[in-house]
């Protein structure tokens, strides 16, 4: 199981690379392996403002719903759009092609509060 | 998972890989390389299941087949020795105990193969329709048996390796004894996939070796492991009801499409009388099958809306893995139950559209 060291996580199982005042946002390897083959996502429109731990979207493999909730606050500026016909790029490559959103930061402090990556690993290790 | 049984291929489960979730009280594999990948493996190959938690009732005695005939919906009298039926234990009032499928093994002995949920449920129905005078016998068999199903276009070839060409001269609905290691193997060419294939009640202590023994003898087809979740795609796919989801003890089997196994012309039979008038009267609902024309999937419990009316709610749905949309099972007023009818999925909040289609989804291309 991957954990980049250059991304941030939550213990939702999503995770952040941030480059500037942007933040690309995907679910981890964790979480694409527990949900299964993804085959549908809902996400919102760009420009929709999200809030930190509000659910801004949903993920569904063949059997299960899971939400998608957001590490940090902002607004998206771009949705992979491959994933709409592609969701598998998910459970292949959770953390490149597989990314999720794009959102401009409204807070950067909030990065503060999620796990780095050894810090992540060690909860998986712990929930596992 | 401390109080949940086992069956004897956990372990081989495990080394598998294969994620195990708790089912109906047991630990039981629910995917192995994906579902998506072990469903296809079925609709192109072979798969097997380990489907041990299902439970088998023996009837035997000079009225086994007045009691059977009385207890069940279909007509077992059609049966010959080595033929085995799909058919309905149901209550008075005409709803569905279970679905089974009914083995005649001899005169005086036959078997019923039930949901491993409803195993004790049955037994205890069973037996209390059991009347002095009625020479017959009930005995739990469940835990004289391990199931293994082998499913696929590639099945029969693989159990033709391992029966010296015995398996495929099985037709389809019959079933023989072989004996495979050393013991005397029910093999029933039925299953629960849309595909040929076989059933093979074994002793559990063998278990473990024909398992490794048909996964070995597959290779060169393509087997592989197959876990409940591409059970429950591939049984969908071809609207074949789950007992818990599409039918129980509040639906009838006409309400549920299953007419035909309900054979009025036969001698009484529990819940005749009541299906009889259904019959005359018309159901209220049927359970139809809704392809969805947009994007979602539909799941069990999602409302259904016509014309912003709520008509219904989905009793199974999932992603069809072979047609790449979402599917779903429905219990639907008579008058919208139509082809061609359309009808709102209710998925989060948002109307998807779906249409009525015939059964099954999913149809073989030769």
């Amino acid at each position: 199981m991957e954990f980049p060291a250059e991304c941030k996580y939550t213990k939702e199982h999503e995770w952040v690379r941030v480059e500037g005042d942007m933040a690309e946002i995907g679910i981890t390897d964790y979480a694409q392996d527990s949900l299964g083959d993804i085959v549908f996502l809902e996400l919102p429109e760009t420009g929709t403002e999200i809030k930190r731990e509000d659910s801004f979207g949903v993920v569904e493999s063949v059997k299960a719903v899971s939400d998608l909730y957001a590490p940090i606050s902002g607004t998206i500026e771009e949705t992979n759009e491959p994933l709409a016909d592609t969701p598998e790029l998910i459970n292949e490559h959770p953390y490149s092609d597989g990314w999720i959103i794009k959102i401009k930061m409204n807070n950067p402090s909030e990065l503060d509060t999620l796990l780095d990556a050894k810090a992540y690993e060690a909860y998986i290790k712990e929930i596992a | 998972m401390s109080n949940l049984r086992k069956t004897p291929l956990l372990e081989i489960h495990k080394s598998l890989g294969a994620r195990i979730v708790p089912f109906a009280g047991w630990e039981m594999p629910v995917q192995y390389s994906g579902v998506m990948d072990e469903h296809k493996a079925v609709r192109e190959a072979a798969g097997l299941f380990d489907v041990s938690h299902m439970g088998e009732i023996e009837v035997k005695g000079e009225g086994a087949l007045d009691f059977v005939q009385l207890i069940t919906t279909n007509d077992a009298s059609k049966l010959s020795s080595g033929e085995a039926q799909y058919s309905l234990i149901c209550y008075p009032d005409g709803g569905i105990v279970d679905d089974t499928l009914v083995y005649k093994i001899s005169d005086d002995k036959y078997m019923l193969c039930v949901n491993a949920s409803n195993v004790s449920k049955d037994l205890n129905w069973i037996r209390e329709q059991l009347k002095s005078g009625m020479d017959a016998e009930v005995r739990d068999l469940s835990d004289s048996y391990a199931l293994l199903a082998l499913q696929g276009p590639k099945a029969s070839d693989i159990l033709d390796l391992l029966t010296g060409g015995c398996a495929s001269k099985i037709k389809t609905f019959s079933f023989g004894f072989i004996t495979l290691f050393g013991e005397n193997a029910m093999v029933s060419r039925t299953g629960y996939t849309g595909e040929d294939g076989f059933e093979i009640f074994i002793a559990p202590e063998k278990a473990a070796e024909l398992w490794r023994a048909l996964m070995e003898k597959g290779e060169q087809f393509g087997i592989k492991p197959i876990g409940l979740g591409a059970r429950d795609t591939l049984r969908l796919e071809m609207k074949y009801t789950l007992y818990g989801n599409d039918i129980d003890a509040h639906t009838t089997p006409l309400d549920a499409n299953l007419g035909w196994v309900v054979k009025f012309e036969k001698n009484n039979f529990i819940g005749k009388d009541v299906l009889c008038r259904q019959k005359e009267e018309g159901t209220k609902k049927k359970l139809i099958s809704l392809a969805v024309e947009g994007r979602g999937i539909p799941r069990p419990g999602y409302e259904i809306c016509k014309e912003g009316k709520k008509v219904g709610r989905v009793t199974s749905g999932t992603m069809s893995p072979s047609l790449g949309i979402g599917i779903a099972m429905a219990y639907l007023e008579p008058d919208i139950c139509e082809p061609g009818t359309t009808v709102d999925i209710m998925i989060r909040d948002k109307a998807v559209m779906a249409k009525v289609v015939r059964a099954p989804f999913y149809k073989k291309t030769k």
